[in-house]
């Protein structure tokens, strides 16, 4: 293998797990660190730079970085990041004087932004503090979108969202709400320098069975009825709900029945139960509420009796795979399953709608109608016209669209400075010793051996008599300090530099997790197998040096590596450091500075 | 020292051995040595050597003496008994342990100054006395607990770290054991543990007395380019007579060598130690050719490492003295204190 460069931005990024994973790459252990030192302001600065909202994400988020989490693979359970974000919200102070001045004097350029959800709000929050004047578009009399609309108050308390739109909104982003736009033709002729849409994928998608005509007043597509609960259109539902879908949606649609009138809540999937696409967390808060969860039950047909729906039908069937390895659901021959129900909710999926992008402004669609677009930029085949969020790529969830909004807004002040958009601005990063004393470090690198704390949980009575009462409690600060020991620091670097060493082997001999080999150099499988222990996880890379003394390579896996610093703290010769890696994307303030 | 100790976690693959145990649970506590001492690399070889031997923690007895490499025993098998004795006394106290009960695994762990100085008499009678035991010198050519003076197997104009040149020949550890009749003599280096882990567990495995002379550079006092024990002349210059690979008796040989490319060494409890031929034809069961190589070696300036020299038809101590068969804690009060008529008996041999 050739020596690695670890001058190349992405390679320690990779090592650094959960912000590798993480859409809009939040410097996750950083500010792991700060709660830990009670730094709660600071740790939700880091947050609100890359992600926006941290108070909302900190509840709500699909938590790309837990499942990456180098904690899971060397123990049973991820830290919980996610709630530590929470946590950084909770007890931070006033922010005010944290957040960026918007100068009085504005630039002269107009961005127009369609939709008043995360990843318009995102590009608002980037553009704002450059002098630019903003008029943000949406159709209902509140801004959040989805976050508002599609995730239940018991999830995101109304303050929590309104504080953090707030702090965007209040920057003086002129908002018409209220104003369903109905033609982009119309928006282009107003002259904005740019048009940002995210509209998200607000259609909602219907399951048409036989019977559906005459059941329609209580057939309910999931988002659209959130969305109904949400501004308070709708209050009440039938006693008997089946809740259609297997994924976030249909659990806050189960949910919110149970809270607002349903005794008999079920979810009716048609696949198996680890097929569904829920976060598993979201599914265990669903069961814990006593909402059982049918799985392999086709929907057949709507039954009505005197023309209102007083059940369904569904087909029972099995997983089968056939010879060619493809998944198929094969009927059992078991009788129909009729569940009574009065009211259906359909989560089986959202679609994105434009009707009112006219096709002749040379703004491309492709045949599934979603824009053609550049996947860095954000750009559409019209210049001036970006998208983001789900209207993007489709439904995809709150941090992807922050990723795309900082995206866009980088494209936005590019274009506007006219640059070629096309030339991303380099991350910013930055690589440092932790060297403190002979064998101490300005990170605390002997991590808790604890399994990962629960969040505590208010009573679940009380929670569901009360839809706006919110479920999870949040950690307290202790909880929150126990669980911030258990995170490994991944961004703190061991950086090896070959010339130093004398191949004494103390690394070797002390490192936990048997990462760290001198060997011969071979081609990467071979290097692979022949380790001290076997690096098989090839989504991790292998760290190699250059020849040694002896002429020998040093190869580490980066797979198990705990971050404990015990080889550089062996180490005589300082060949191994302790460097701290810092990773922030560039924003649109970042961009332009040559 | 590092300040917390080792994580518990482990690597996930990491498989146990026949008794249950993984390499981690032969660990000692955290070593308070220097970081990048050699010695601390002979405690990781101990460790995947009795891992990988199932040894069961309980049955070994690790003895030492005074010095740095004299702290190694706290550093693995925790579970195993030990005995950090007096300077230069370990053979007597191991050779006392190993009388009572002869049924343990015996590990004497000395270094240069422990076991070529102050304690080179005890040395000499516990080769002599053909203790059942494996004797680990490690050897950096230094007084390294007292800041770096030459020690006795420093080599003829090798220099300390602040420049003193060693004006008398050194003694050969090895040469000499092999001189007093040790039946399982090897040098090995500590940066090599492909060929001291096999050197551990063949001298374990062997009946006799068996010394390895570890060349284990003391990284904070002896480690210049003016020194012969240091990494980088040992590296350059340590030259393998074979390459060594040990087969515990239990696992059957599946590796096959060309013919005459290797010698088969079959240990008293079946075990088999593999020689793979380097270049050179080496027999090390013969005495003579043993010390000539050494010597060679040396005069080139280069450090003869690998097994130099094994005898199995030799007796211990145990069996020239014909001792009890159990050890002697096991021993009922019946056969301890037989009673007046077995007095007799043996006055009368007297008679």
């Amino acid at each position: 293998m050739k020596p690695t460069d670890i001058s190349d931005p992405n390679y320690f990024h990779k090592v650094v797990d959960c912000q590798w994973a993480c859409p809009a790459h939040t410097p996750v252990p950083e500010y792991i660190r700060l709660i830990a030192e009670k730094r709660y302001t600071d740790a939700y600065m880091i947050n609100w730079h890359s992600n926006v909202f941290p108070g909302i994400l900190g509840r709500t988020c699909d938590r790309p970085c837990e499942p990456a989490c180098r904690r899971g693979r060397v123990e049973e359970e991820p830290v919980a990041i996610c709630r530590l974000k929470r946590v950084a919200a909770d007890y931070k102070s006033d922010i005010a004087d944290h957040l960026p001045q918007i100068p009085k004097e504005k630039n002269g350029r107009h961005i127009a932004l369609i939709g008043g959800g995360p990843a318009s709000l995102t590009v608002a929050r980037d553009l704002m503090p450059l002098g630019y004047e903003i008029t943000l578009f949406e159709k209902d009399k509140l801004s959040g979108g989805a976050m508002r609309t599609q995730i239940p108050r018991f999830r995101l308390p109304g303050e929590v969202l309104d504080e953090e739109l707030n702090y965007i909104l209040q920057m003086g982003v002129n908002c018409r709400f209220g104003e369903e736009i109905t033609s982009m033709r119309a928006i282009l002729d107003e002259g904005y320098d740019a048009i940002f849409v995210g509209t998200g994928a607000p259609l909602g998608k219907w399951l048409d069975l036989p019977g559906h005509e005459e059941a329609k007043d209580n057939i309910h597509t999931g988002i659209e009825w959130l969305a109904s609960v949400a501004f308070e259109h709708i209050s009440s539902i039938g006693k008997n709900v089946l809740v259609l879908g297997g994924g976030n949606t249909a659990m806050d649609c189960c949910r919110t029945s149970k809270r607002i009138g349903g005794e008999q809540v079920s979810v009716v999937v048609r696949s198996g139960f680890d097929e569904m696409k829920a976060s598993p967390w979201e599914i265990e808060d669903a069961m814990n509420e006593d909402i059982p969860i049918l799985n392999f039950h086709v929907p057949k047909r709507y039954i009505t009796e005197n023309g209102k729906l007083v059940a369904m039908e569904f087909e029972k069937v099995r997983k089968e795979i056939d010879a060619d390895g493809k998944r198929r659901l094969v009927p059992t021959g078991e009788e129909p399953a009729i569940l009574a129900c009065d009211d259906v909710l359909c989560a089986i999926g959202q679609e994105n709608s434009f009707p009112w992008i006219e096709r002749d402004l040379g703004i491309e669609f492709d045949q599934w109608e979603v824009p053609v677009l550049n996947k860095t930029t954000f750009q559409s085949t019209h210049e001036k016209v970006f998208f983001g969020g789900d209207a993007a790529l489709g439904p995809d969830n709150i941090i992807t669209a922050v990723a795309h909004g900082h995206d866009a807004a980088v494209s936005i002040h590019m274009l506007c400075e006219k640059q070629d958009i096309s030339k991303r601005p380099n991350p910013l990063t930055n690589l440092s010793s932790q060297k403190m004393g002979i064998h101490q470090w300005s990170y605390d690198n002997d991590i808790s051996a604890d399994f990962r704390f629960a969040v505590p949980h208010a009573d679940k009575q009380e929670t569901l008599n009360d839809i706006n009462i919110e479920v999870e409690l949040g950690f307290d600060e202790q909880l929150a300090f126990n669980e911030t020991m258990r995170c490994l620091n991944c961004d703190v670097q061991t950086v090896f530099t070959d010339k130093l060493c004398i191949e004494c082997d103390a690394c070797v001999d002390i490192c936990p997790t048997d990462c760290i080999s001198f060997t011969q150099n071979q081609d990467e499988p071979d290097l692979r197998k022949n380790l001290l222990a076997p690096a098989e996880n090839e989504e991790q890379d292998l760290y190699v040096s250059d020849k040694l003394l002896t002429g020998r390579i040093m190869a580490k896996n980066e797979d198990l590596c705990l971050h404990c610093g015990l080889c550089a703290e062996r180490c005589p010769t300082n060949a191994w450091d302790m460097h701290k890696y810092l990773f922030n994307t560039a924003k649109a303030e970042n961009a332009c500075q040559s | 020292m590092s300040y917390i100790n080792k994580p518990k976690f482990k690597h996930p693959q990491m498989q146990a051995n026949d008794i249950g145990l993984t390499r981690r649970e032969y660990e000692g506590t955290l070593t308070t040595l220097c970081g990048g001492c050699g010695h601390d690399s002979i405690s990781a070889a101990i460790i995947q050597a009795a891992a990988d031997m199932s040894l069961e923690p309980h049955r070994v007895a690790k003895i030492s003496g005074i010095g740095c490499s004299s702290k190694i025993p706290s550093y693995f098998l925790s579970k195993a008994h030990g005995f950090n004795s007096v300077h230069g006394r370990m053979p007597s106290v191991a050779t006392g342990a190993n009388i009572a009960n002869k049924e343990l695994y015996y590990i004497g762990i000395s270094g240069d100054g422990d076991s070529a100085s102050i304690g080179l008499g005890q040395f000499c009678h516990i080769v002599r006395r053909r203790i059942n035991m494996l004797y680990i010198v490690a050897n950096n050519g230094t007084y390294g607990l007292t800041k770096g003076q030459l020690s006795a197997t420093a080599d003829l104009g090798s220099k300390t770290k602040s420049g003193e040149e060693s004006q008398f020949d050194n003694i050969d550890m090895a040469t000499l054991a092999i001189e007093l009749g040790a039946s399982f003599v090897a040098r090995s280096f500590s940066g090599d543990k492909k060929q001291l882990i096999p050197l551990i567990q063949a001298g374990l495995t062997h009946k006799g007395f068996a010394f390895i002379d570890v060349i284990s550079p003391c990284v904070t006092f002896n480690n210049t380019d003016f020194s012969t024990h240091g990494y980088k002349n040992t590296w350059e210059n340590h030259v393998a007579l074979s390459g060594v690979d040990f087969v515990p008796m239990r696992e059957e040989i599946t590796t096959s060598y060309a013919p005459g490319k290797e010698k088969e060494i079959t240990l008293h409890d079946g075990s088999v130690v593999h020689l793979h031929k380097t270049g050179n034809n080496y027999d090390p069961t013969d005495k003579e050719n043993a010390l000539h190589h050494i010597n060679e070696h040396k005069k080139q300036g280069k450090i003869a490492t690998g097994l130099l020299y094994i005898n199995q038809s030799t007796s211990d101590l145990h069996e020239l003295q014909e001792t009890v068969d159990k050890p002697l804690n096991s021993l009922s009060n019946q056969e301890l204190c037989p009673g007046s008529e077995a007095l007799n008996d043996i006055n009368n041999t007297f008679r």
